[in-house]
C-alpha cells in the first residue's frame, strides 16, 4: 500500500494533466452529443417521413459499429480524402456524434413518456409544434432523461480513453507513459482506475443531486 | 355574422364514421352544451373545432373564416380556448406559468403584462393564492380552474369544454361548474360537451342532442329536456330521470 502511494503521487502530475484532457473530451463530446440528440430524438418523434429515416439511419449507423472504427475513421482515413483532423479535434467529433446517438434513444423514450395530453394543450393555446416541443415537451422530457443520461456520461468519461489510441495525452495514455518508464504497472495502472473512479463517483453524484433539484413539485 | 359556422363536418376512423354531416352555427356569447351517449363523436367535433383532430369533410367558419383551410393553424388556435377532460396542465410549470404561458410566449405581451393579466384570471377562478404551486399539488377540481385560467388568458372568441367534470370526484364538480356559470353570465362564448344534465338545463342557451355522428336534435334547453321532438332524445334523457 505504501508503494501504492508513492508511485501513485509521484505519477500524480502527470495523471492530472491527462484528466484534464479526459474531461475536455467528456464534456465538450457530451455537450455536443446532447445537442445532437435532442435533434435527432426530435425529428425520429416529430418529424416527417424523411426526418424519421434520416435520423433513424444515423441511430442505427452509429450504434451498430463500434466506436474505435468510428474514431479511426475520422483520423486515419479522412486524410486520404483530404481532411486532415487533430487528434483531439477527431476525437472529440466521433465521441460527440457516437454520444449523440445513444442520447436521441434516451431522449427519445423520455419525450414517448409525456403524456400526449401535453402536446394536445400546447397546441390548444396557439403554440407552433416546435414551441410546444422546446416549452413543454423537452423540458419535461430531459427532466426524466436525467438518470439514463448519467449513465451515458459515465460510459463516455470511460470511452474518451480510446483517444489515447490516435494520441491525445489523456488519462489512460499518462498512464501508460509513466509506467512505462518506472515499470510500476500495477500500482500506475490501479492509480489511473482510482482517478476514473473518483470523477464517475463525482458526476453520479452531481447528477443525482442535479435530478433531485429539478424535480418537478407534487410528481 | 355568426361567430362560429359549422357545416357538413365529415371525419371517419378507418371505417367508422364518427361525424356524418355535422352542421350548426354559434353566436357570440352564445353558451350551447352539446349532450349524447358516450362514443357519438362528441369529443371529436370539439377537437375538430380547433384542428386537434382533422376533419375530413365539411367547412368550420370562425368569423367567416375557414378554420379547415388555414394555413397557419396556430393562429385560429390562438382564438379558440380549450379544456380537457384531463386537465392537461403543464405539468413542470407554476400555476402562474401555465396561465400566462398563452399570452407571454405565444401572443408575445410583455412578461409583466401577461403576468398582470395571468393573477387577473387566477383571482376570478379563485387561485390566486396557488399561484405558485405545481399541478401536482392541486386538486382535481383547483386543476380544472387552472385549465379554465389557462384558455381563458389567450382572451379567445371561444372555448371548448371537451367534458371538464368528468375526471372529477362528485364533491369537486361544484367549484369547476361554478366558475362556467360566472364566465355564460359574463358573455363568454362556450361550446361544452358534458354528462351534468342540471347544469346544461341551467346554463345552456342551447342544447345539441348528438348521437351516432348525428345532430340528432338542437334547441333551447326548455324544449329538448322538458318536450323532445325526437324519440331517441327522449330515450336518451330518461336514463337521466330514471335514476
Amino acid at each position: 500500500m505504501a508503494e501504492f502511494i508513492k508511485v501513485f503521487f509521484q505519477a500524480f502530475p502527470f495523471l492530472m494533466s491527462g484528466l484534464k484532457f479526459t474531461m475536455e473530451l467528456a464534456i465538450i463530446s457530451i455537450i455536443f452529443g446532447l445537442g445532437i440528440g435532442m435533434l435527432i430524438s426530435t425529428l425520429r418523434v416529430y418529424g416527417g417521413r424523411i426526418s424519421y429515416t434520416f435520423s433513424t439511419a444515423y441511430v442505427e449507423i452509429i450504434r451498430g459499429t463500434p466506436l474505435l472504427v468510428q474514431l479511426f475513421i475520422f483520423y486515419f482515413s479522412f486524410p486520404q480524402i483530404g481532411i486532415h483532423l487533430s487528434p483531439i479535434v477527431a476525437s472529440i467529433i466521433s465521441f460527440s456524434l457516437n454520444s449523440g446517438a445513444y442520447q436521441a434513444e434516451y431522449i427519445r423514450g423520455a419525450i414517448q413518456s409525456v403524456e400526449g395530453g401535453q402536446m394536445k394543450a400546447a397546441l390548444s393555446v396557439g403554440m407552433t409544434k416546435w414551441q410546444s416541443i422546446r416549452l413543454v415537451i423537452m423540458p419535461q422530457a430531459l427532466r426524466k432523461v436525467i438518470p439514463s443520461w448519467t449513465n451515458e456520461f459515465v460510459y463516455l468519461v470511460k470511452y474518451t480513453s480510446l483517444a489515447y489510441l490516435v494520441g491525445v495525452p489523456e488519462l489512460t495514455a499518462q498512464g501508460e507513459f509513466v509506467a512505462s518508464r518506472n515499470f510500476e504497472f500495477m500500482n500506475v495502472f490501479s492509480g489511473v482506475a482510482v482517478v476514473y473512479l473518483f470523477v464517475i463517483l463525482a458526476i453520479t453524484w452531481f447528477f443525482s443531486s442535479l435530478e433531485k433539484k429539478v424535480k418537478i413539485p407534487g410528481v | 355574422m355568426k361567430l362560429l359556422e359549422v357545416k357538413n363536418l365529415k371525419k371517419r376512423y378507418k371505417d367508422k364514421e364518427v361525424l356524418k354531416n355535422i352542421s350548426f352555427d354559434m353566436d357570440k356569447t352564445e353558451t350551447i352544451v352539446v349532450i349524447g351517449p358516450s362514443g357519438t363523436g362528441k369529443s371529436t367535433m370539439l377537437k375538430c373545432i380547433n384542428r386537434l383532430v382533422e376533419p375530413d369533410g365539411g367547412q368550420i367558419l370562425l368569423n367567416g373564416q375557414d378554420i379547415t383551410k388555414a394555413r397557419r393553424v396556430e393562429k385560429l388556435r390562438q382564438r379558440i380556448g380549450m379544456v380537457f377532460q384531463e386537465f392537461n396542465l403543464f405539468n413542470h410549470l407554476t400555476v402562474l406559468d401555465n396561465v400566462r404561458i398563452g399570452p407571454w410566449k405565444v401572443k408575445k405581451l410583455s412578461k409583466e403584462k401577461a403576468t398582470k393579466l395571468a393573477m387577473e384570471i387566477l383571482k376570478n377562478v379563485g387561485l390566486d393564492d396557488r399561484a405558485n404551486a405545481y399541478p401536482a399539488e392541486l386538486s382535481g377540481g383547483q386543476k380544472q380552474r387552472v385549465g379554465i385560467a389557462r384558455a381563458l388568458a389567450m382572451e379567445p372568441d371561444l372555448i371548448l369544454f371537451d367534458e371538464p367534470t368528468s375526471a372529477l370526484d362528485p364533491e369537486l364538480v361544484g367549484e369547476v361548474l361554478e366558475v362556467m356559470r360566472n364566465l355564460a353570465e359574463h358573455g363568454m362564448t362556450m361550446l361544452i360537451v358534458t354528462h351534468e344534465m342540471s347544469f346544461a338545463k341551467d346554463i345552456a342557451d342551447r342544447v345539441i342532442f348528438m348521437e351516432n355522428g348525428e345532430i340528432v336534435e338542437d334547441g333551447t334547453p326548455e324544449k329538448i329536456f322538458n318536450a323532445p321532438e325526437k324519440e331517441r332524445t327522449h330515450q336518451f334523457l330518461a336514463q337521466f330521470t330514471n335514476r
